[in-house]
């Protein structure tokens, strides 16, 4: 009999999901699906409130990464007040950003995606998670969680708060950074490199030994990647501007602006999730298939432009044995080498005479009646886009939201995972588990990516049980 | 002393909540040797609600027909129920698209407003639940036993609430370090 394995929910994920597999009446997979299933609607309720609330409502969008939308929200507010932000607000946003990548990336691999590593795929469930990792590896745990929390201040003594930090706003950030708080990050940088190498050195060891056979079946797949490079082509995370690449290291596209995403970036829609389908509007869907988040920032840029964060990445290179890696599971991997990049960037800030300057903001009311503002959240590009009135209210919202441009490569990692390892109608847990794991390698932040509204083309399929196409529709 | 069992979940939020919750920092690892965690989104691998949990933290409003479900079964089964934070107390954001009126603004906003096609939302039967008509806070639909409001709790906060907890006793809800929204 054919039939259907639901996984719900998938766990260690942020946000909620479900992981259909297709399986026929041999037991062997036939497709799978990973479907988003929630949805809040924040592009239509925020019409009508100013543009200056965007930041604040925005944040609540997502718990783990609020400082994205705060900074998508606050480039998009520059672009509407027409001003330009000084040199110690700019600097001051940029440290924010590292802060939380090396938080929300420490997150992933400590708390979230280790115990699978370290406890084992296919150990008690009960037991693995982090609860699981203190229990196992308490210094491991100590330092991962320490690290996190190094972030999670560095966010705090900026912003005043960990979560949902009303700080950048349209013209700058609100405060400064106060002496005290320079030298408390000074004080606990070097613990954070200390724990970015031996997080670096634990899973290289891995690689080369219990996850040697994961590198090939987690989603090893051609595709384009996307992500801001800096003028000099350089890795970046809060400017520069957009870049494709595809898999043999070709770029496809360079030197995009944000402003016109909607001519490069489409959305289809499934009736099987609420997270829609971003692609590569050139190539069509599903063919514009691109990646974003820590694999695509490493493969597209040319360099990081820090000395050991280059050198890892050389090294990260060698080890995907070619100039791009297309395995997501080297999501992980690029993950700790943009810490070791995050780490060596804030050092270098904290040296900057510009840092606790008190010259932060710009001021100025309302001269354009539209923006686009972007910056690379943990997960990936994000985009900001507001229509305003005279007055600063705010008229449309379109958000693009980092998960979502994943959500075709992440089906098409469920799918390359369930394949290989489902076989027959008797499914040990440990397996189900590395088909969520193939999930946990794009660290998906759901509360974030259901809430984008396109007026993009959609594609709609309309599927009979046996999943044969009744009907279709497109619009472009 | 036998350890509690405790449970988090999360319905409609953003999960800046379990977030903060993280933010105990070394604290968690203190409260591992107090509490066994048996359901949580971040912390535990388990599927089902188990029955029989002592304390839980439920982060966000009843948007949809899984969160309804959910909850439900989470009360029934659940001694001490909190709710974690203003989208669970107020349904705080999570609940502006309640001001809309019915859910059709906000989906066919998202997917078929801007269209000339057949209209078709993501509505698969078992699988994309649909939304409820207006998001609620979980004491509408369920009995609360306490309210820890703030978008997010402090983990300060959240852990003035679960030490005294685990130590089997009644944290006091009260004055602005521990009531004040936002
Ligand atoms: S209360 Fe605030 S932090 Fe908590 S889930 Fe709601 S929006 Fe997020």
């Amino acid at each position: 009999m054919a039939k259907t394995v639901v996984i719900d929910p998938v766990t260690r994920i942020e946000g909620h999901a479900k992981i259909s597999i297709y399986l026929d009446d041999a037991g062997e997979v036939e497709d799978a699906r990973f479907h988003v299933v929630e949805f809040r609607g924040f592009e239509k309720f925020c019409e009508g409130r100013p543009m200056f609330e965007m930041a604040g409502i925005t944040a609540r969008i997502c718990g783990i990464c609020p400082v994205s939308h705060l900074l998508a929200a606050a480039k998009t507010g520059d672009k509407i007040l027409a001003v330009q932000v000084p040199p110690a607000g700019e600097k001051l946003r940029r440290m924010m950003n590292l802060a939380q990548l090396t938080q929300s990336h420490a997150l992933s691999f400590f708390h979230l995606s280790s115990p699978d590593f370290l406890l084992g795929w296919d150990s008690d469930p009960a037991k693995r998670n982090v609860f699981g990792l203190i229990a196992a590896d308490p210094d491991l745990a100590r330092a991962g969680i320490r690290l996190r929390q190094f972030g999670q201040t560095v966010i705090e003594l900026l912003g005043a708060r960990k979560i949902h930090a009303a700080w950048a706003v349209p013209g700058g950030v609100r405060s400064p950074l106060s002496q005290e708080g320079l030298e408390w990050i000074k004080d606990r940088l070097p613990e954070a490199r200390q724990t970015t190498e031996l997080a670096l050195n634990l899973l290289k060891r891995l690689l080369d030994s219990d996850l040697a056979s994961e590198v090939d079946i987690f989603g090893k797949f051609p595709s384009l990647f996307m992500g801001l490079v800096a003028p000099n082509g350089n890795w970046e995370h809060y400017g520069g501007h957009l870049r494709f690449i595809d898999s043999d290291g070709n770029i496809v596209a360079d030197g995009l602006s944000e402003d016109n995403y909607q001519d490069y970036l489409g959305e289809a829609v499934e009736n099987w999730s609420y997270l829609k389908f971003p692609y590569y509007k050139p190539l069509g869907y599903p063919d514009g298939i691109y990646r974003v988040g820590p694999l695509a920032r490493l493969n597209v840029c040319d360099q990081i432009g820090t000395p050991d964060a280059d050198r890892e990445l050389r090294e990260f290179r060698d080890r995907a044995g070619s100039r791009v890696a297309t395995s997501s599971f080297f999501y992980h991997y690029a993950r700790l080498v943009e810490i070791m990049a995050c780490i060596e960037a804030i050092e270098a800030l904290v040296e900057d005479p510009d840092i606790t300057s008190s010259r932060v903001r710009a001021d100025a009311g309302i001269n354009n009646l539209e923006g686009v503002g972007v910056s690379e959240a943990p997960r990936g590009t994000l985009f900001h886009h507001y229509k305003v009135n005279e007055n600063g209210l705010i008229q449309k919202v379109n958000l693009i939201i980092a998960t979502g441009q994943n959500n075709l490569a992440m089906n098409k990692t469920v799918t390359q995972i369930a394949k290989h390892y489902i076989h027959g109608n008797e499914i040990p847990e440990g397996l189900l588990n590395r088909v969520e794991a193939g999930i946990r390698c794009f660290d998906p932040c759901l509360s974030c990516s259901t809430h984008a509204v396109g007026q993009m083309p959609l594609h709609i399929e309309l599927l009979k049980p046996d999943g044969t196409i009744v009907d279709e529709v497109y619009r472009n | 002393m036998e350890k509690i069992r405790f449970a988090t979940v999360w319905l409609a939020g953003c999960s800046g909540c379990h977030m903060s919750f993280l933010d105990l920092d070394e604290w968690l690892i203190e409260l591992s040797e107090k509490v066994e965690v048996v359901y949580s989104p971040v912390g535990c691998d388990l599927k089902e609600y188990p029955e029989n949990v002592d304390v839980c933290l439920v982060e966000g409003g009843i948007a949809n027909e899984d969160n309804l479900e959910l909850i439900k079964q989470v009360r029934s089964r659940t001694k001490l129920l909190i709710s974690f934070g203003d989208c669970a107390v107020t349904a705080n954001v999570p609940a502006m698209r309640n001001m809309l009126g019915s859910t059709d603004h906000v989906l066919k906003r998202c997917y078929l407003e801007l269209g000339d096609f057949t209209p078709q939302l993501p509505r698969e039967p078992g699988i994309v639940p649909e939304l409820l008509e207006r998001v609620s806070p979980v004491h509408e639909v369920v009995d609360v036993d306490i309210f820890m409001p703030g978008c997010p709790p402090s983990s300060d906060r959240i852990k003035a609430t679960l030490a005294p907890l685990v130590e089997g006793k009644m944290p006091k809800m009260e004055g602005r370090e521990m009531i004040k929204f936002g």
